[in-house]
């Protein structure tokens, strides 16, 4: 069998590597394993001190560039530093995050390297080459063969767990020059979400609100729940359609899709374009006063009662176990 | 200036319930009713603002299917685009992200031939495969700039775009050059119905049809021929476990059963 190197490409959300990444690392390294390879990565944007740190996750070797014009995510100029990383590295698999930059990359790397791109992967089979990924908004799950001698895939978050940092783990740390070409995209600026929001792809825990949330004013008690879950907030099309949260936090086949330890779902009545965004979650909680309705098909715990008498009783029940003071 | 835009549209299964063959373990659509790509409705609408803002401005619809396909350009036509252009034929057909995207590449590039393309817009994904990288694919093929998850075209003239990209813990604004490529997502705008005119133009309007060969693309660069990966078979994902009630005799007993259900399981 030929030599088939894995890349795993190392992207910076603001400054940190996004957790998406040390969850490459797990995939990668199982693959590595498999394939009796070392894992390499290549760290757009970062500091020999982060690349130090995906060594201690298990990356045997890492390319680093550290360059100003890699600090945002430009399409175009990022594209160039990886594809750069992979005419040194040679890989036949690139592995990169399955957030919004990671999608936008992998479009221009796959067709640069002429390699096959599957998207939001959930499975690797090191031996084979296959992996699988959903189509048909869930409710099909695809095994996908690559025709190229060059696989470009990008991972979905939470699928695979987060590779544990190794203190003292020994491995190569090489800054790889990089010098910007022009390009037709200038970064101009970002504006930040508000602070303390937790992001969707990334949670373990969500809570989530419906048609049966009612009014802008409902989702209060959504949020209340949320913090006292250390939980992020999501929303169905009904709500998001009707005014009531940004669309940010839309959750389904026009919104995000999730995967967390924890979703509960409050007065959702589970359609399907609204399963396809949280189905895969490990555990789901319906709140809904419809016992008859989808959700509850779909739930590990179902609660058949008015969400706005239980979720205070449900927030307050948490803080009385934690020791905290419950509010009147 | 006026500006030149094509619009990429797909016709999809209108269901998302799509058996699978068990001779051929692949999904099965055929016999299933097909549609417009409800992401594309963004595009398309968006397409149509920046026309009624810069007078002038002309739309092309193109979309990569069957014979039948022409149908999409048609609905394209109904909501405001002003032509269609149908890439077809065997030799276009089975394709992936990456043959498909060569394709539309060869399109715009034919288009741009004729009249210089300034921007090329897309949805989110598309209902079938939900890949969602077609737009920055395309972009790769001809060398323009690519932005996807567009939540907003701020400003647009025949040289530039400011656009905000919806992050997931925020809002990029990027400027690009034009010609460009956009993906879109469903915050950009509500897409309108089709107009009573719109639809008398659509049954009017003449559909040509573009082969591999009209695009110069050769036989092992198109389709099936040309994808890098194929599905090679399908499932649905196994069913969840069945769930357990939890009622207690009054809410706050339930709320008691749910929270110490949820800590022996470790998930919160």
């Amino acid at each position: 069998m030929s030599q088939q190197k894995i890349l795993v490409i190392a992207l910076l959300q603001r400054g940190v590597v996004s957790p998406a990444v040390y969850e490459l690392l797990t995939a990668g390294r199982s693959l590595a394993n498999v394939l009796k390879q070392p894992l390499a990565a290549y760290l757009p944007g970062g500091t020999a001190e982060q690349a130090k740190e995906l060594v201690e996750r298990g990356a045997d070797r890492v390319l680093w560039s550290g360059h100003a014009a890699l600090k945002d995510f430009n399409d175009e100029l990022h594209a160039q530093a990886v594809l750069a990383a992979a005419a040194q590295e040679q890989p036949s698999w690139v592995l990169i995050p399955g957030s919004v930059a990671g999608r936008s990359l992998a479009c221009r790397v796959a067709v640069k390297l002429g390699a096959g791109l599957a998207t939001d992967i959930n499975e690797i089979d090191p031996a084979s080459g296959a992996v699988k990924r959903s189509h048909y908004s869930g409710n099909l799950q695809a095994t996908m063969e690559f025709k190229s001698p060059v696989r470009v895939v990008t991972v979905q978050a939470m699928v695979f767990p987060q590779a544990p940092a190794q203190a003292g783990r020994a491995g190569e740390v090489t800054e790889l020059a990089y010098a910007p070409a022009a390009a037709g995209t200038e970064f101009i600026s970002f504006q930040a979400e508000e602070a303390g929001e937790i992001d969707l792809g990334g949670a373990e825990r969500i809570v989530s609100g419906g048609r049966g949330v009612g009014g802008a004013d409902g989702f209060k008690a959504i949020r209340d729940l949320a913090h006292a879950l250390g939980a992020a907030v999501a929303a169905s099309r009904a709500a998001v359609d009707s005014g009531w949260i940004p669309y940010r936090h839309q959750v389904g086949l026009t919104g995000r899709t999730v995967r967390p330890k924890l979703y509960v779902a409050c007065g959702i009545s589970g359609q399907v374009q609204h399963l396809a965004g949280m189905s895969s979650a490990a555990n789901i909680v319906a709140i809904n006063t419809d016992p008859e309705c989808p959700m509850m098909q779909q739930a590990t715990y179902l609660v058949v009662g008015d969400m706005f008498e239980l979720l205070p009783l449900i927030v307050a029940e948490i803080k009385k176990r934690r020791g905290q003071p419950v509010a009147a | 200036m006026p500006l030149n835009i094509v619009v990429c549209v797909k016709n999809v299964p209108s269901t998302l319930a799509v058996p699978v063959d068990p001779a051929t373990g692949l999904p099965k659509t055929a016999g299933l009713v097909f549609a417009m790509n409800p992401f594309d409705e963004y595009a398309v609408e968006e397409a149509v603002r920046i026309k009624e803002k810069t007078p002038g401005t002309t739309i092309t619809a193109v979309a990569l299917g069957p014979e039948s396909d022409g149908a999409v350009l048609r609905e394209a036509i109904s909501r405001g685009c002003d032509a269609g252009v149908l890439l077809s034929g065997a030799e276009l057909q089975g394709g992936d992200n990456f043959s498909v995207s060569r394709a539309l590449a060869a399109a715009i590039q034919k288009l741009s031939a004729e009249k210089p393309v300034h921007l090329a817009l897309f949805g989110k994904s598309t209902n079938d495969d939900n890949s969602g990288v077609v737009g920055g694919q395309v972009a790769a093929w001809l060398g323009w700039p690519g932005v996807l998850f567009v939540k907003k075209i701020e400003s647009i003239d025949e040289n530039s775009a400011v656009l905000c990209r919806m992050m997931e813990d925020g809002v990029d604004k990027l400027k690009v050059k034009l010609p460009a490529a956009v993906g879109t997502v469903k915050e950009i705008n509500e897409p309108r119905v089709p107009s009573l005119k719109g639809k008398m133009a659509a049954k009017k309007a003449a559909i040509p049809t573009w082969t591999a060969a009209d695009l110069g693309l050769k036989p092992e660069e198109a389709g099936a021929a040309g994808a890098r990966v194929k599905v090679a078979r399908s499932s649905a994902p196994p069913p969840r476990p069945a769930g357990t009630r939890i009622a207690g005799a009054t809410p706050a007993q339930t709320a008691e059963k749910l929270v110490a259900a949820l800590i022996e399981r470790k998930l919160i």
